[in-house]
């Protein structure tokens, strides 16, 4: 029989190790599942292991985008000047996705190609995909030149 | 000329609430006991002065005032007048000043009517308010202010962004704003009850209204905002564990956990210093959510124009207010004096273990929400979504929801299991059947597969606090935990239906051409132009027959708006009882094929039916425990009455 004095400790230690145990599996679990942010260049450098969800940054090259037989499949490649990956997506494009503008794809590498499920796109002034930002500070202005 | 008179009055009720917490501090400490009898009008005329301000905006925002810079950035003159008038809140400073309007009108309401708790107690809680709403007064005047005037009139408004032109704009936001800023009551009553060391029944008695309240307005205004969220975004799905959806859910899980923790204080005088350490974590949630969304510092769909100086201030803010009040509970704490005790199994032991799941969802919400923050300072840039949420979300609400289902039959104080094993079969029974048939018809995901089994128990086990009662007699706050926890198991119900069942269509058609998705058929009959008031639109006129049933039409529209110039999709939802269709119009490709991107998702209204069962269950249990206090207040008053005469 447990006094109630030790109840209270009891339940207080409890309380300790489910959100220690918490903490602990929240640590691990973000270490293999967040989605880390790639450029062309990094994906070329350091794959990513397959499968693993990953977003990809970059330009839509120029003339690169193809609309498959299906027409809902999309091929295109982005680059950021040093690298170019070859994307395929399935789904209806944000209306601002163009070739020669800025795009964030989220997705995974299969082999050599980079298969997004979801595409953003630049909306508008109020809304910049924050990756794509900061690249217009370092990279974007030789990056579009680079690329076209 | 109404700009300057409601910067007249933000300012005055900013100086008001100065005056408040002055008064309130000085009579506190002894010396300044004339100051007391201000406090309580001071705070109402606060609150006027500061819904005066607001609605002078409204007022702006109406007439749209091109003078002011803020309906200039933010409103068109060819805008439909519904969304000129709720565009009020729909940026930045606007939605800051109906924050502070609720502050200041829910800390006036709170000094007009609440008389139960010694008055020391009280003046702290105002004084507390008012510190509160001093820092949102100065960051709204100094660095957002929404009456600025602009050099020029401009000739034409930049309008509003088109995502926000839906009626759930009028709804969603002022929701919410009720639910975040209710919560800066309960922070204000901890601290008061920290200042006086006066935590007991009486004291969570007073404080669980406005607990309840709060609840309700976020349990609505959450429910409101992924509803939104679904039909407007055009994606299909109903929660993206967007930074600012977390910054909704962190405040509900906080005040969740207080409101059932206000209840064992309220009912058994036990779990004080923990009540009092969460009516500061749900305000302060409150407040990181805000800072999270006003500094812009996370990618999101709600981030206002983002401006680095706000997110400091903000942060400031948060500091303050966080760090004051934690550093007031490590202080004070320890003088809080021991409640009751109970045992494990008991009523109040299926509370602590509900409160203990609910920190730690809490807390892996919020962990995976500043992740990326924290990962970025390490120069690593990684979002975090559904792969981490929905496993170790559901890691610790699975064991929350199975003690959910036996808490409400413990007895108070100490209990044993063995009393209710027999009646707890039932729903046991149920989960068992549900997982056999699941297991034996279906290949389905360890998640959904638990929720649909778990639903169908938890259904019923919410149902079994009522058994063996009169079902007339039984209170309205019985009624209330009965109804909110049966949405729970509604929402569950939705949310694993439509992870499991839903089947999804993606096709270019040609005109005249029939596609099938799920139990349904649909013909693409032709493509037409249509126009809004500040919109062109290209519609789908489709015919979808469920089964072999009648024809219905579907007119999904992708939008062009001019100002600002920016394009939306508005999807079709057809609902029937067992699901709903979901239909999106994309692109003309080069052949002349036209794009469409179709769900059928059964049970998928459920999800919101649920949180709006759970919104009523709230208001069920508030007008419950708001009569018996009434009551309790006239019977007093009745007695007190008949001494005095009987005295004579």
């Amino acid at each position: 029989v447990i006094r109630p004095k030790h109840q209270r400790l009891v339940l207080l230690v409890i309380a300790l190790v489910v959100l220690i145990a918490a903490g602990l599996l929240a640590a691990w679990a973000l270490r293999s599942q967040a989605s880390y942010f790639y450029v062309p260049s990094d994906i070329l450098a350091d794959p990513p292991e397959a499968g693993r969800a990953v977003r990809l940054g970059g330009m839509v090259e120029k003339g690169s985008l193809k609309t498959q037989p299906d027409g809902v499949t999309l091929a295109f490649v982005v680059g950021d000047g040093k690298a170019r990956v070859p994307v395929r997506f399935r789904g209806i494009a944000p209306s601002l996705f163009v070739e020669g503008s800025g795009v964030v794809a989220e997705g995974r590498m299969e082999g050599a190609t980079f298969v997004a499920d979801n595409l953003l796109a630049k909306h508008d002034e109020n809304y910049v995909p924050r990756e794509l930002k900061d690249m217009d500070q370092h990279q974007v202005k030789q990056v579009v030149a680079e690329t076209q | 000329m109404i700009a300057e008179f409601g910067l007249a009055a933000l300012w005055l009720a900013a100086a008001l609430a100065a005056l408040q917490l002055l008064a309130g501090a000085m009579s506190l400490t002894g010396k300044g006991e004339a100051f007391a009898g201000i406090v309580r009008p001071v705070a109402v005329v606060q609150g006027l002065l500061c819904a005066v301000a607001f609605a002078s905006l409204i007022v702006l925002f109406c007439q749209t005032d091109l003078s002011v810079k803020l309906v200039a950035m933010n409103s068109h003159s060819a805008k439909p007048f519904i969304y000129k008038f709720a565009g009020t809140w729909g940026n930045h400073e606007g939605s800051m000043l109906l924050w502070v309007a609720v502050m200041s009108l829910s800390g006036g309401f709170l000094a007009l009517v609440e008389r139960r708790l010694p008055e020391r107690t009280m003046l702290a809680t105002l004084a507390g308010q008012a510190f509160v709403s001093l820092g949102f007064y100065a960051f709204l005047l100094i660095s957002s202010n929404p009456f600025e005037r602009l050099p020029e009139p401009a000739k034409e408004g930049v309008g509003l962004n088109p995502l926000l032109q839906d009626m759930g704009l009028a709804f969603h936001p002022p929701t919410l704003y009720l639910g975040y800023v209710g919560l800066s009551v309960a922070f204000s009553f901890a601290i008061g009850a920290l200042v006086t060391r006066e935590v007991g029944p009486a004291f969570a008695r007073a404080m669980r209204p406005w607990v309840l309240g709060a609840w309700i307005f976020l349990t609505l205004g959450i429910t409101a905002g992924s509803y939104w969220a679904y039909y407007e975004l055009g994606w299909g799905g109903w929660w993206f564990w967007d930074p600012v959806e977390n910054a909704s859910l962190m405040p509900w899980l906080a005040a969740t956990a207080l409101l059932h923790s206000v209840s064992v204080l309220a009912a058994r005088n036990a779990l004080r210093a923990w009540t009092i350490m969460l009516g500061v974590v749900a305000f302060s949630m409150s407040m990181v959510g805000t800072f999270l969304v006003r500094s812009g510092i996370l990618t999101s769909v709600h981030a206002f124009a983002v401006d680095p100086e706000r997110g400091s201030f903000i942060l400031a803010l948060l500091a303050i207010n966080i760090g004051g009040a934690l550093t007031l509970f490590a202080i004070r704490a320890a003088t809080v004096t021991e409640g009751e005790r109970f045992a494990v199994t008991s009523r109040e032991g299926a509370l602590v273990f509900n409160n203990v799941m609910l920190s730690a969802i809490l807390g892996i919400v919020l962990f995976g929400t500043l992740y990326p923050l924290l990962a970025e300072a390490m120069g690593a840039k990684v979002s975090v979504g559904p792969p981490y949420f929905n496993p170790m979300g559901a890691l610790f609400a699975v064991p929350m929801l199975l003690v959910m289902a036996v808490g409400p039959l413990l007895r108070w104080r100490n209990d044993r299991f063995s009393r209710i094993r027999r009646v707890v079969l039932i729903p046991a029974a149920v989960v068992v059947i549900v997982a056999i048939g699941l297991a034996i018809w279906t290949r389905l995901h360890v998640l959904p597969f638990i929720g649909l089994a778990l639903a169908g128990g938890l259904a019923v086990a919410s149902l079994l606090p009522l058994r063996g009662r009169k079902l007339s007699r039984a209170p309205l706050a019985t009624w209330g935990m009965v109804l909110a926890h049966f949405g729970i198991a509604v929402s569950l119900f939705g949310m694993a239906s439509e992870s499991a069942f839903s089947t999804e269509r993606l096709v270019a058609v040609n005109l005249g051409e029939s596609t099938k998705v799920g139990p349904w058929n649909i013909r693409l009959n032709a493509i037409q132009s249509v126009a809004g008031p500040n919109w062109t639109a290209l519609e789908a006129d489709l015919t979808g027959r469920y089964r072999d049933g009648t024809a219905i039409v579907i007119k999904p529209q992708a939008r062009s708006f001019w100002s600002p110039p920016q394009q939306t999709s508005e999807s079709a939802l057809v609902t029937r009882w067992n699901g709903q269709l979901y239909a999106v119009l994309g692109d003309e490709a080069e052949d002349g094929r036209w794009q469409l991107r179709l769900w059928w998702k059964p049970f998928v209204p459920l999800i919101w039916l649920g949180g709006v069962l759970i919104g009523l269950g709230g208001l069920l249990a508030m007008i419950g425990r708001v009569a018996s206090d009434i009551r309790r207040i006239v019977a007093r008053d009745k007695i007190a009455f008949r001494r005095e005469r009987q005295g004579r």
